[in-house]
Protein backbone atom coordinates (compact mmCIF):
# COMPACT_ATOMS: atom_id res chain seq x y z
CA UNK A 1 0.00 0.00 0.00
CA UNK A 2 1.66 3.45 -0.94
CA UNK A 3 -0.61 6.93 0.42
CA UNK A 4 -0.18 10.35 0.62
CA UNK A 5 -0.89 12.35 3.84
CA UNK A 6 -1.49 15.61 4.86
CA UNK A 7 -1.16 14.86 8.34
CA UNK A 8 1.18 13.66 10.83
CA UNK A 9 2.71 9.98 10.09
CA UNK A 10 2.21 8.06 12.92
CA UNK A 11 4.29 4.54 12.14
CA UNK A 12 2.15 2.53 14.82
CA UNK A 13 -1.31 2.88 12.73
CA UNK A 14 0.24 1.24 9.28
CA UNK A 15 1.93 -1.26 11.17
CA UNK A 16 -1.10 -3.64 11.18
CA UNK A 17 -0.58 -3.13 7.16
CA UNK A 18 2.67 -5.42 7.47
CA UNK A 19 1.35 -8.36 10.19
CA UNK A 20 1.85 -11.86 8.15
CA UNK A 21 2.24 -14.86 10.67
CA UNK A 22 4.91 -16.01 9.07
CA UNK A 23 6.94 -12.63 9.48
CA UNK A 24 10.02 -12.98 11.56
CA UNK A 25 10.56 -9.44 11.47
CA UNK A 26 9.77 -6.03 9.65
CA UNK A 27 12.69 -3.35 9.18
CA UNK A 28 11.85 0.61 8.59
CA UNK A 29 12.79 3.54 6.87
CA UNK A 30 11.84 6.85 8.53
CA UNK A 31 12.62 10.26 6.31
CA UNK A 32 13.05 13.20 8.73
CA UNK A 33 12.94 17.20 8.03
CA UNK A 34 16.17 18.25 8.66
CA UNK A 35 17.56 21.69 9.61
CA UNK A 36 20.24 21.98 6.98
CA UNK A 37 20.85 20.98 3.36
CA UNK A 38 24.18 21.20 1.34
CA UNK A 39 25.56 23.91 3.94
CA UNK A 40 22.59 25.83 4.37
CA UNK A 41 20.21 26.54 7.44
CA UNK A 42 16.62 25.35 7.04
CA UNK A 43 13.87 26.21 8.59
CA UNK A 44 11.00 24.15 6.99
CA UNK A 45 10.08 21.65 4.01
CA UNK A 46 6.91 22.36 1.69
CA UNK A 47 6.33 19.16 -0.04
CA UNK A 48 3.37 18.91 -2.83
CA UNK A 49 2.87 15.72 -5.06
CA UNK A 50 1.00 14.51 -8.31
CA UNK A 51 -0.94 12.33 -6.44
CA UNK A 52 -2.80 10.19 -8.70
CA UNK A 53 -0.02 9.08 -10.51
CA UNK A 54 2.18 8.99 -7.04
CA UNK A 55 0.30 6.46 -6.23
CA UNK A 56 0.57 4.55 -9.06
CA UNK A 57 3.90 4.70 -9.14
CA UNK A 58 4.21 4.11 -5.60
CA UNK A 59 2.17 0.80 -6.09
CA UNK A 60 4.09 -0.07 -9.05
CA UNK A 61 7.47 0.14 -6.28
CA UNK A 62 5.91 -1.85 -3.90
CA UNK A 63 5.09 -4.41 -6.52
CA UNK A 64 8.80 -4.93 -7.71
CA UNK A 65 9.76 -5.05 -4.37
CA UNK A 66 8.02 -7.97 -3.49
CA UNK A 67 8.89 -9.41 -6.93
CA UNK A 68 12.59 -8.73 -6.33
CA UNK A 69 12.86 -10.15 -2.54
CA UNK A 70 11.13 -12.95 -0.38
CA UNK A 71 9.27 -10.58 1.47
CA UNK A 72 5.32 -10.71 2.63
CA UNK A 73 4.67 -7.08 3.12
CA UNK A 74 5.58 -3.64 1.74
CA UNK A 75 4.26 0.15 2.71
CA UNK A 76 4.97 3.11 1.87
CA UNK A 77 3.27 6.85 3.41
CA UNK A 78 4.25 10.16 1.85
CA UNK A 79 3.40 13.46 3.86
CA UNK A 80 2.67 16.28 1.53
CA UNK A 81 1.93 20.08 2.76
CA UNK A 82 4.28 22.05 5.02
CA UNK A 83 6.36 20.30 7.72
CA UNK A 84 8.75 21.71 10.26
CA UNK A 85 11.92 20.26 11.59
CA UNK A 86 12.31 16.74 12.56
CA UNK A 87 8.91 16.10 11.67
CA UNK A 88 8.44 12.72 9.34
CA UNK A 89 8.25 13.24 5.39
CA UNK A 90 8.17 9.02 4.45
CA UNK A 91 8.00 5.97 6.55
CA UNK A 92 8.62 2.75 4.54
CA UNK A 93 8.11 -0.41 6.34
CA UNK A 94 8.67 -4.29 5.00
CA UNK A 95 7.60 -7.16 6.46
CA UNK A 96 9.74 -10.87 5.76
CA UNK A 97 10.38 -14.08 7.19
CA UNK A 98 14.35 -13.49 7.22
CA UNK A 99 15.81 -9.86 7.62
CA UNK A 100 18.00 -9.91 4.97
CA UNK A 101 15.19 -9.38 2.68
CA UNK A 102 13.41 -6.98 4.53
CA UNK A 103 16.79 -4.74 4.95
CA UNK A 104 17.39 -5.14 0.99
CA UNK A 105 13.58 -4.21 0.22
CA UNK A 106 13.11 -1.17 2.48
CA UNK A 107 16.44 0.23 0.74
CA UNK A 108 14.71 -0.39 -2.76
CA UNK A 109 11.61 1.13 -1.66
CA UNK A 110 12.94 4.16 -0.36
CA UNK A 111 15.41 4.45 -3.05
CA UNK A 112 12.86 4.00 -5.68
CA UNK A 113 10.02 6.25 -4.44
CA UNK A 114 12.97 8.80 -3.99
CA UNK A 115 14.30 8.68 -7.56
CA UNK A 116 10.67 8.20 -9.63
CA UNK A 117 7.41 9.29 -7.55
CA UNK A 118 6.70 12.82 -8.68
CA UNK A 119 6.61 14.65 -5.38
CA UNK A 120 8.61 17.80 -5.19
CA UNK A 121 10.36 19.25 -1.79
CA UNK A 122 10.69 23.01 -1.69
CA UNK A 123 13.12 24.34 1.12
CA UNK A 124 12.53 27.30 3.09
CA UNK A 125 16.35 29.01 4.61
CA UNK A 126 16.67 30.80 7.26
CA UNK A 127 18.46 33.83 5.33
CA UNK A 128 14.79 34.41 3.84
CA UNK A 129 14.58 32.84 0.48
CA UNK A 130 13.29 29.43 -0.59
CA UNK A 131 14.10 26.95 -3.58
CA UNK A 132 12.70 23.75 -5.21
CA UNK A 133 15.32 20.64 -4.88
CA UNK A 134 16.27 19.28 -8.14
CA UNK A 135 14.55 22.46 -9.88
CA UNK A 136 17.55 24.66 -9.97
CA UNK A 137 17.02 27.04 -13.17
CA UNK A 138 19.78 26.13 -15.28
CA UNK A 139 20.08 26.87 -19.39
CA UNK A 140 17.62 29.10 -21.00
CA UNK A 141 14.32 27.74 -21.23
CA UNK A 142 13.54 25.92 -24.45
CA UNK A 143 12.71 22.66 -26.06
CA UNK A 144 12.25 19.96 -22.87
CA UNK A 145 15.44 18.04 -22.45
CA UNK A 146 14.74 13.86 -22.82
CA UNK B 1 -8.92 19.69 -29.45
CA UNK B 2 -8.75 20.62 -25.97
CA UNK B 3 -6.33 19.59 -23.98
CA UNK B 4 -6.13 19.82 -19.44
CA UNK B 5 -2.74 20.91 -18.42
CA UNK B 6 -1.68 20.70 -14.91
CA UNK B 7 0.95 22.45 -13.41
CA UNK B 8 3.02 20.86 -10.21
CA UNK B 9 6.10 22.83 -7.99
CA UNK B 10 8.12 24.79 -9.95
CA UNK B 11 5.73 25.35 -13.03
CA UNK B 12 2.56 25.59 -10.95
CA UNK B 13 4.84 28.97 -9.30
CA UNK B 14 5.87 30.10 -12.58
CA UNK B 15 2.50 29.92 -14.58
CA UNK B 16 0.70 31.40 -11.44
CA UNK B 17 -1.89 28.22 -11.65
CA UNK B 18 -1.96 24.87 -10.99
CA UNK B 19 -4.02 23.96 -14.30
CA UNK B 20 -5.36 25.78 -17.26
CA UNK B 21 -7.63 24.17 -20.56
CA UNK B 22 -6.09 24.84 -23.70
CA UNK B 23 -7.20 24.72 -27.22
CA UNK B 24 -4.26 23.36 -29.41
CA UNK B 25 -3.75 22.03 -32.79
CA UNK B 26 -0.07 20.55 -31.41
CA UNK B 27 0.09 16.87 -32.43
CA UNK B 28 2.21 15.31 -29.53
CA UNK B 29 2.91 16.59 -26.54
CA UNK B 30 6.45 17.30 -26.86
CA UNK B 31 4.93 20.06 -29.52
CA UNK B 32 2.40 21.21 -27.07
CA UNK B 33 5.13 21.43 -24.56
CA UNK B 34 6.54 23.96 -27.25
CA UNK B 35 3.64 25.61 -27.94
CA UNK B 36 2.89 26.39 -23.48
CA UNK B 37 6.93 27.29 -23.52
CA UNK B 38 6.58 30.02 -25.69
CA UNK B 39 3.90 31.28 -24.18
CA UNK B 40 4.81 30.93 -20.45
CA UNK B 41 8.96 31.15 -20.77
CA UNK B 42 9.24 27.69 -18.87
CA UNK B 43 12.05 27.86 -16.10
CA UNK B 44 14.73 25.49 -17.38
CA UNK B 45 14.58 23.16 -14.98
CA UNK B 46 16.61 20.06 -15.80
CA UNK B 47 15.68 17.09 -17.14
CA UNK B 48 11.04 17.05 -17.64
CA UNK B 49 9.50 13.56 -17.84
CA UNK B 50 5.64 14.19 -18.92
CA UNK B 51 2.34 12.28 -18.02
CA UNK B 52 -0.89 11.83 -20.25
CA UNK B 53 -4.13 11.02 -18.35
CA UNK B 54 -2.40 9.94 -14.83
CA UNK B 55 0.45 8.02 -16.86
CA UNK B 56 3.92 8.48 -18.06
CA UNK B 57 4.56 8.81 -21.45
CA UNK B 58 7.20 9.82 -23.81
CA UNK B 59 7.54 13.22 -25.68
CA UNK B 60 6.29 11.84 -29.45
CA UNK B 61 3.32 10.23 -27.65
CA UNK B 62 0.12 11.78 -29.25
CA UNK B 63 -2.52 14.28 -28.36
CA UNK B 64 -6.62 13.26 -28.25
CA UNK B 65 -9.07 15.68 -27.72
CA UNK B 66 -9.57 15.62 -23.77
CA UNK B 67 -6.25 14.35 -22.96
CA UNK B 68 -4.95 15.68 -19.01
CA UNK B 69 -1.08 16.13 -19.51
CA UNK B 70 1.50 17.27 -16.87
CA UNK B 71 4.61 18.30 -17.27
CA UNK B 72 7.02 16.82 -14.17
CA UNK B 73 10.34 18.23 -13.13
CA UNK B 74 12.88 16.69 -11.25
CA UNK B 75 11.47 15.16 -8.48
CA UNK B 76 12.50 15.19 -4.78
CA UNK B 77 10.44 13.56 -2.28
CA UNK B 78 11.91 11.61 0.74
Amino acid sequence: MFRFTHDPIDPGSFHPLLDDPAAGGYCSFEGWVRNHNEGRAVLRLEYEAYESLGVKEGERILAEAAARFPILKAACVHRVGRLEIGEMAVWVGVSAAHRDAAFAACRYVIDEVKDRVPIWKKEHYAAGESGWINCAVRAPAGTPTR
Amino acid sequence: MRIQVEYFAVLREHVGRGAESCETAAATVGDLYRELDARHGFPAVGRLKVAVNDEFRDWDTPLSDGDHVVFIPPVAGG
